[in-house]
């Protein structure tokens, strides 16, 4: 495996293997001393042409943690906010020698421009490619969900998942719901018909609209955040109708099954989609799966850098 | 006898009966089985079809404005190389085509070219901005003689500046060739909405959007009894609508782009925008309820809507791209692939959706002609059965964004003859007129 551009490039072992993989490198980040040599001289690239602290300092972890040089590359103060093309960005990081990029871009489709171009020869990491994909957000959230609601086995059948908010706009329920339906979870999506696709049909996952009838019946509740944005653009009447109908707070939290999750990507509206009750409740994994994000992107760099996965159990 | 220019020898016409076709003094001269004069240039054309020169509704030739993409010279390179005789100049350009000095700058930059007719279309409001009207009356009574009125790249969404379009271009015999996209439903659009647009994370461009023009355009074409013409239809829907108001008896025609024909938005699963265009492609089911539309007369013209752009448009991601691909040189070779080689159409169809009826849309004067001793020899030879394969570096057109780069395509057109003289022959262009 060369790029990770798409969930759709991966097939169940390889995903799960990337899961196995994460669990042995997390071993690392609780020793003493946590760094591995693996990608000792190897340049890695963040190239962020939109804001995103979290899954940037994610990765940067990540590829520390493999030794690995990074170089950060943001759209603020860059020649990406002067205009420069996404082929001259390109072919200056080939310039530059770097072995792969990171790559989050407000533009679906920019992390496999950039694979399947000329211009550059490294391995491409989509960190979120406008509202098409975010993958290693998909493996950290099933890593997260197979760690606590696993029971031992390698995959998430039997499990089922609710994906609650705007699908429409969401780069991070497209790519969950490739990932947890080919992992043997059962997805569910819950949102108001105007944030969600035409053409939802043939994807792997059932719909509903009504958050109270799903909820008693998930493992995962996982709660996508309302972008500013959507609220002047007619997909519902206000904040506040929204948060009635499709916001989790305490009081549906209390219809979730024993043991059930709460997961979100972040960065939350607490009181808009998530009430700070349920955020901060013990069912909320959410900074868990940010602790997880480090171990999982580890292993993607591993898989894609030191070609392969790591064996389980080695060390 | 006179000696003929040109022999063409045991060509097919489009009805497929065996002929020579002499041409002389810029008109055929003489259709028969055995001719007997002196030819200057004999052309064996045994496997070959004539047709009338094609004609083009639908061209954008980027001049004024954009000669990087392409100019009035090198797009009628391009068209002959397609076998047209006639192609209508959008009028996008830079500044808008919405005055009489504008139309005649083109008109006359298409004579000077010398290839084929260059016939300006006028913008239908000031700017293309859908306000007021432009000079309407004055690009008609210009020395270009504008016919056709468009804001395409634009629709005219205003349904009363509509109405008064449609009314005004009655005084002269007008059409109005509506771009048909309601601006509100498509902010931002990149693809066709359904299931790829919807796994591709990509904005959609709804059917409906385009459906609802048309279908409140034809009523308006019925209430002002006006003629409209619709540009690059691609849904399904609209064959019903357009099938609808002919039945009704509306003076309404539409057009079908090669691509459309074709291709359909899958292909915007590789990101790659050579296949984004406006409007966008759309399914299987609706490419082949065109090709029956096309078929059955409800879609009355192949148009290419063929759409320059430096290399730097499209070498991008593709939110930022710009819509459009090539056409003029590859349509003969779709029309065939698509229609002809799969049965819906026979030559003769083909003859009229591409030459006879645009050119009778167009008011198009000695263009699509019947094919008759003493007509104009506007003509186009192709060679059905001989392949091809596209090579962008090799179009002539000035920009490279044709979508079938490496494509095999049947059809290898032989001559194109305008007014009697070879403007392409066996890869050759005439060095007529030009800078």
């Amino acid at each position: 495996m060369k790029h990770l551009l798409s969930i759709a490039d991966l097939n169940k072992s390889e995903a799960i293997s990337i899961l196995d993989t994460a669990t042995e490198l997390g071993r690392v980040s609780d020793g003493a001393v946590k760094k591995l040599p693996t990608l000792r001289g190897r340049t890695i690239v963040n190239l962020f042409a939109e804001d995103s602290t979290r899954t940037r300092i994610s990765f940067e972890a990540a590829a520390k943690r493999l030794s690995a040089d990074v170089i950060n590359f943001s759209a603020k103060g860059s020649s990406l906010s002067k205009g420069e093309s996404l082929k001259d960005t390109a072919m200056t990081l080939q310039a530059m020698g770097a072995d792969a990029v990171v790559i989050r871009h407000p533009a679906s489709g920019a992390a496999q421009r950039l694979a399947e171009s000329e211009w550059m020869s490294g391995s491409v990491v989509n960190a979120g490619d406008g509202t098409h994909e975010h993958p290693s957000q998909a493996l950290l959230d099933a890593f997260t969900i197979r760690k606590h609601l696993g029971m031992g086995g390698t995959d998430l059948s039997g499990l089922s998942v609710a994906i609650v908010g705007d699908i429409l706009h969401s780069r991070v329920a497209r790519s969950n719901v490739l990932l947890l339906s080919m992992l043997g979870a059962k997805v569910t999506l819950v949102a108001p018909p105007t944030l969600l696709p035409v053409g939802i049909q043939s994807w792997p996952a059932t719909v509903s609209y009504d958050l109270d009838a799903v909820i008693p019946h998930v493992d995962v509740v996982m709660m996508l955040r309302v972008q500013q944005e959507r609220m002047s653009d007619l997909f519902f009447p206000n904040a506040r109708e929204y948060s009635r109908y499709f916001g989790l707070n305490g009081e549906r939290m209390a219809n979730m099954k024993s043991g059930a999750i709460v997961m979100h990507p972040g960065p939350m509206n607490r009181g808009l989609e998530i009430s700070a009750e349920v955020a901060d409740s013990a069912r909320s994994v959410i900074t868990e799966q940010v602790t997880n994000g480090v171990s999982v992107r580890m292993a993607i760099l591993y898989v894609l850098l030191a070609g392969g996965a790591l064996e389980v159990g080695s060390n | 006898m006179t000696t003929a220019d040109f022999l063409i020898k045991g060509v097919s016409l489009p009805d497929g009966k065996k002929n020579d076709i002499a041409l002389a003094n810029g008109v055929i001269s003489s259709i028969g089985t055995a001719f007997k004069g002196e030819a200057r240039t004999v052309i064996d054309a045994k496997e070959c079809v004539v047709l009338p020169g094609l004609v083009d509704l639908h061209t954008h030739l980027r001049e004024p404005g954009r000669e990087d993409a392409e100019t009035v010279l090198s797009g009628s390179r391009a068209g002959v190389r397609g076998g047209f005789t006639a192609v209508s100049a959008m009028a996008n350009t830079s500044p808008v085509a919405d005055t009489a000095g504008v139309v005649e700058q083109v008109y006359r930059l298409g004579q000077e070219a010398g290839l084929l007719d260059v016939f300006p279309i006028g913008a239908v409001t000031q700017g293309l901005k859908g306000e007021a009207l432009s000079e309407i009356g004055a690009m008609a009574d210009s020395v270009a003689r504008v016919r056709v009125f468009s804001d395409d790249g634009n629709c005219v969404s205003d349904p009363l500046v509509m109405r008064r379009a449609l009314e005004y271009i009655k005084k002269f015999g007008g059409v109005i060739a509506q771009h048909a996209q309601d601006p509100r439903m498509t902010v931002g659009s990149q693809m066709n909405e359904g299931e790829i647009s919807a796994r591709l994370g990509l904005k959609g461009w709804p059917a409906v959007a385009e459906e609802a023009i048309i279908a409140r355009d034809v009523l308006l074409a019925d209430h002002v009894k006006s003629r409209l013409h619709i540009c690059h239809l691609t849904t399904a829907g609209g064959v019903e609508i357009i099938r609808w108001a002919k039945a009704r008896g509306i003076d309404v025609t539409a057009e079908v782009t090669p691509h459309h024909l074709l291709l359909t938005d899958d292909l915007a699963s590789s990101y790659d925008p050579v296949y984004k265009v406006n409007p966008p492609l759309r399914t299987e089911g609706d490419v082949h309820a065109l090709r029956e539309a096309l078929a059955d007369g409800t879609i009355d013209i192949v148009a290419t809507d063929h759409a320059p752009h430096p290399t730097e448009s499209k070498e991008c991601e593709w939110q930022e791209a710009a819509f459009g691909m090539l056409g003029l040189e590859t349509a003969l070779s779709i029309v065939q692939k698509t229609m002809v080689d799969t049965g819906f159409m026979s030559w003769n169809q083909v003859a009229d959706r591409m030459s006879i009826a645009p050119a009778r849309i167009g008011g198009y004067q000695n263009h699509g002609q019947p094919l008759v001793v003493g007509s104009i020899a506007n003509l186009v030879v192709i060679n059905p059965t001989l392949k091809w394969t596209v090579d962008r570096d090799l179009v002539l057109s000035k920009s490279t964004n044709t979508p079938y780069h490496g494509h095999e395509l049947p059809g290898v057109i032989t001559h194109t003859f305008f007014k009697g003289a070879a403007t392409y022959s066996n890869g050759n262009i005439a060095s007529i007129g030009g800078k």
